[in-house]
């Protein structure tokens, strides 16, 4: 790829970016108001450099009485913390970014990631915990199989009910998201739970925890993301399933012509997204610092997938990229709350106006008069469709 | 009696039938049904507003998280600036809660203008463009609910206490509590529905927005601006949205929490399928999806006795949280499951997702 086609890939992307950080810092502005009692210019500066102190581990600024000065330090120790916790807070969201941008590709929606993020987490914490007394290469690939089928299953659901009854996924995966959480809730509370904790919460894993291969927290579950992205590209770009996938996602009517059955990749589409958000929940479940299933588990990796996969332009490269921007902010945000006192929540907002830059990619276009290649994948044009016609 | 009850299987359904017709009439089931039903129905009369003017709305459920948080923001800042208030006798209305539901009302209508621009003017992708709106909405009403960590409470809205002699009439007694025992809001609904049922079938506007949904390009041709005629359909549907809103936190709670909307707007959007596109189908969708939890509540506040209540309450002594996350997930599996047993027989306005650009300039 040339530079230039490069320059006009990122383009869009990297102004929406810009856009919603400089909008981000407008709102901390205002809400200087609240934490300061009075408007302080310095505030958005200030949160900003803890959230990169966070996620990246150098620091631009010196705060002194109040008095803020420009002073670059890096202190290497700090850094590989913040670099492991980047990257760790990014490898959930890569298989997040994956179960929404994978489902695009054959012109589906799966907003259920919430949903198959809890069961695949819950289904690799009950079958760790059965095995945490096998040895942790048996136990931890175990664990992860069974999140993953856990995800799977829980993707199958949507994908047999669009393509046998019509029923749209953006409806029937978000009634799953509740479904899932209402069921695991119960579950955990009545039956899993185990005595000891003062919170209800499903036994250790024990083995099957992912082992940390680096700095304090840099576990195996990195690897396994950074491994799915190149599976995912040929699975996608370079396999017949793939070109069948994408090909429905262009036109199911022509994929039908050629013989191929919409209605059953359909279904494989949404159980491999589901497998990939399982992942995600289990990366999650799994982590060392966690290592079993909380009854009050929140989590918003299946949401922040939407995000991720729309930045990524449903490219597996792409969805690496964004998952390693959202990891970051995801992994500063804690830094940011604790010396600005502004709410992490603002990480929800600025990728949200990503989103939002991004879905209005014409009038940043219309601004720069540069020319950029287009954001939104082609095969939202069959999503929007499906969605009026209720029949495959 | 008793012996058939005795039955197994046959007899519990049986004892279920003569506890639903008895909580029908006495106790709150019905009231509670339509309370419930009231920001399904309204949530379902903004996609209605929306998808018959050809345009997806699937931002609905960020459009009610807003106008909760904004009208419960707006009355708590008058109830706590202005003098105490006497809320009146009939609903308990404060100045407070007045501005409140109209801010709520203005927050769900400025909302559907931004789903308006970017899916009519701009024409970016309009799954997307309310993708967009619910995750900011609960994005952006979580951090300001945080930063401001509003404690107190402007109160809420009263049901109406209808007259006895109304609700103890034999067979519609019950239909009157159902109508008339709920708060303001829910019952506006039952005149929002008939109204827009009557405008969208019987008027020149309800013509020139199916006209607008099924075939723009035809109805361009004969001289009805469709952009304009989009736009203001979405921005008028936003009003139902920000009533759902203000359902939530001025009528049925006094508080706001974080993703209260618990994807209400989502039932919404299954209502409307389920309605065919109808103002009173959505409506009848939304008391059919809500009944399921309306009854869940009775059942968990009034249990039925017998050997249905028995077992009920053995269930609920082993499972407790199970017995409650049941009761709460029907709403959501009945959804699910009346979405996919209808939809493949019900056809959405035929220009639904279609951004419309005129002929001339393209």
């Amino acid at each position: 790829m040339s530079a230039r086609s490069v320059f006009r890939l990122i383009l869009v992307p990297a102004v929406s970016i810009i856009l919603a950080l400089l909008l981000g810092s407008v709102l901390i502005l205002a809400s200087s108001l609240i934490i300061d009692e009075a408007i302080n210019f310095a505030l958005p500066l200030v949160a900003y450099e803890s959230l990169i102190e966070g996620s990246l581990g150098f620091s631009f600024l010196d705060v002194e009485d109040e008095v803020v000065s420009f002073a670059l330090s890096v202190d290497p120790e700090r850094a590989e913390r913040a670099l492991t916790s980047t990257v760790v807070a990014a490898a959930p969201l890569v298989m997040t970014g994956l179960a929404v941008g994978v489902g695009f590709k054959a012109g589906l929606f799966n907003i259920g990631g919430t949903g198959q993020v809890l069961v695949g987490g819950f289904a690799a914490a009950l079958v760790g915990a059965s095995v945490a007394g096998q040895p942790a290469p048996i136990a931890v690939t175990i664990a992860v199989a069974a999140g993953a089928l856990g995800g799977a299953v829980y993707g199958f659901i949507p994908g047999a009910l669009k393509a046998f009854t019509g029923a749209h996924e953006v409806v029937s995966t978000i009634m799953l998201n509740s479904l899932a959480s209402f069921a695991i809730v119960g579950l955990v509370n009545d039956i899993l739970k185990i005595t000891g904790p003062s919170f209800a919460r499903t036994a250790d894993v024990g083995n099957a925890a992912l082992p940390v291969l680096f700095g304090r927290n840099g576990h195996l579950g990195v690897l396994l993301a950074l491994a799915v992205v190149p599976l995912a590209y040929v699975l996608i770009y370079r396999t017949t399933l793939g070109f069948e996938i994408r090909t429905v996602g262009a036109n199911p009517t022509a994929a039908r012509y050629a013989g191929m059955s919409p209605r059953w990749l359909i279904v494989l589409t949404m159980s491999l997204c589901g497998m990939f958000a399982g992942l995600g929940g289990t990366l999650e479940i799994l982590s060392p610092n966690l290592g079993y299933y909380p009854a009050i588990f929140g989590t918003s990796i299946g949401f922040a997938g939407i995000t991720v996969a729309l930045l990524g332009r449903a490219h597996p490269v792409g969805i690496l990229l964004a998952a390693l921007l959202f990891g970051a902010m995801r992994a500063g945000a804690p830094a940011m709350q604790i010396t600005a006192k502004v709410p992490v929540e603002i990480i929800e907002v600025i990728q949200g106006l990503i989103l939002l830059f991004l879905a209005a990619e014409v009038v940043i276009r219309r601004l720069l008069r540069i020319k950029a290649d287009r954001v939104a994948p082609d095969e939202l044009k069959t999503v929007a469709k499906s969605y009026g016609e209720g029949t495959v | 009696m008793d012996a058939l009850f005795e039955i197994p299987v046959i007899g519990f359904i049986l004892q279920l039938i003569a506890y639903l017709i008895e909580a029908l009439a006495t106790t709150g089931l019905a009231p509670q049904t339509l309370a419930l039903a009231t920001p399904i129905a309204l949530g379902a009369m903004c996609g209605v507003m929306n998808e018959r003017s050809g345009i997806v709305n699937i931002g609905i459920e960020g459009m009610m998280l807003t106008s909760a948080f904004v009208g419960f923001m707006a009355a708590l800042v008058v109830h706590e600036s202005g003098p105490p208030a006497t809320p009146s006798a009939v609903f308990g209305i404060t100045p407070a809660l007045l501005v409140g539901v109209a801010a709520a009302i203005v927050a769900g209508m400025a909302v559907s203008l931004l789903h308006a621009w970017m899916s009519i003017s701009v024409r970016a992708d309009q799954i997307i463009s309310g993708t967009v709106i619910n995750i900011i909405a609960l994005g952006l009403t979580s951090y300001v609910n945080r930063l401001v960590s509003a404690g107190g409470s402007a109160g809420n809205l009263k049901p109406f206490d209808p007259p006895d002699a109304l609700v103890d009439l034999p067979l519609v007694g019950w239909l009157f509590k159902m109508f008339l025992a709920v708060g303001p809001i829910s019952m506006s609904v039952i005149v929002i529905v008939i109204v827009l049922q009557i405008l969208l079938f019987r008027s020149r506007w309800g013509l020139r927005t199916r006209a607008v949904g099924e075939h723009p390009r035809a109805a361009d041709t004969v001289g009805i601006n469709v952009i304009a005629l989009r736009y203001r359909n979405v921005v008028l549907g936003g009003i139902f949205a920000g009533l759902a809103g203000a359902w939530l936190t001025l009528e049925y709670n006094a508080t706001f929490q974080n993703g209260m909307s618990a994807n209400r707007g989502f039932i919404a959007l299954a209502a409307v399928i389920f309605g065919r596109w109808t103002p009173i189908g959505a409506f009848g969708g939304a008391l059919l999806f809500m009944f399921s939890e309306a009854l869940g509540i009775a059942i968990r506040s009034n249990p039925p006795e017998g050997a249905l209540g028995d077992a009920l309450s053995g269930i609920q002594t082993s499972f407790p949280s199970l017995y409650n996350n049941v009761f709460g997930a029907l709403p959501y599996l009945l959804t699910l499951i009346i979405l996919a047993g209808v939809v493949g027989r019900s056809i959405a306005p035929a220009a639904v997702g279609k951004p419309y650009v005129k002929e001339s300039t393209t």
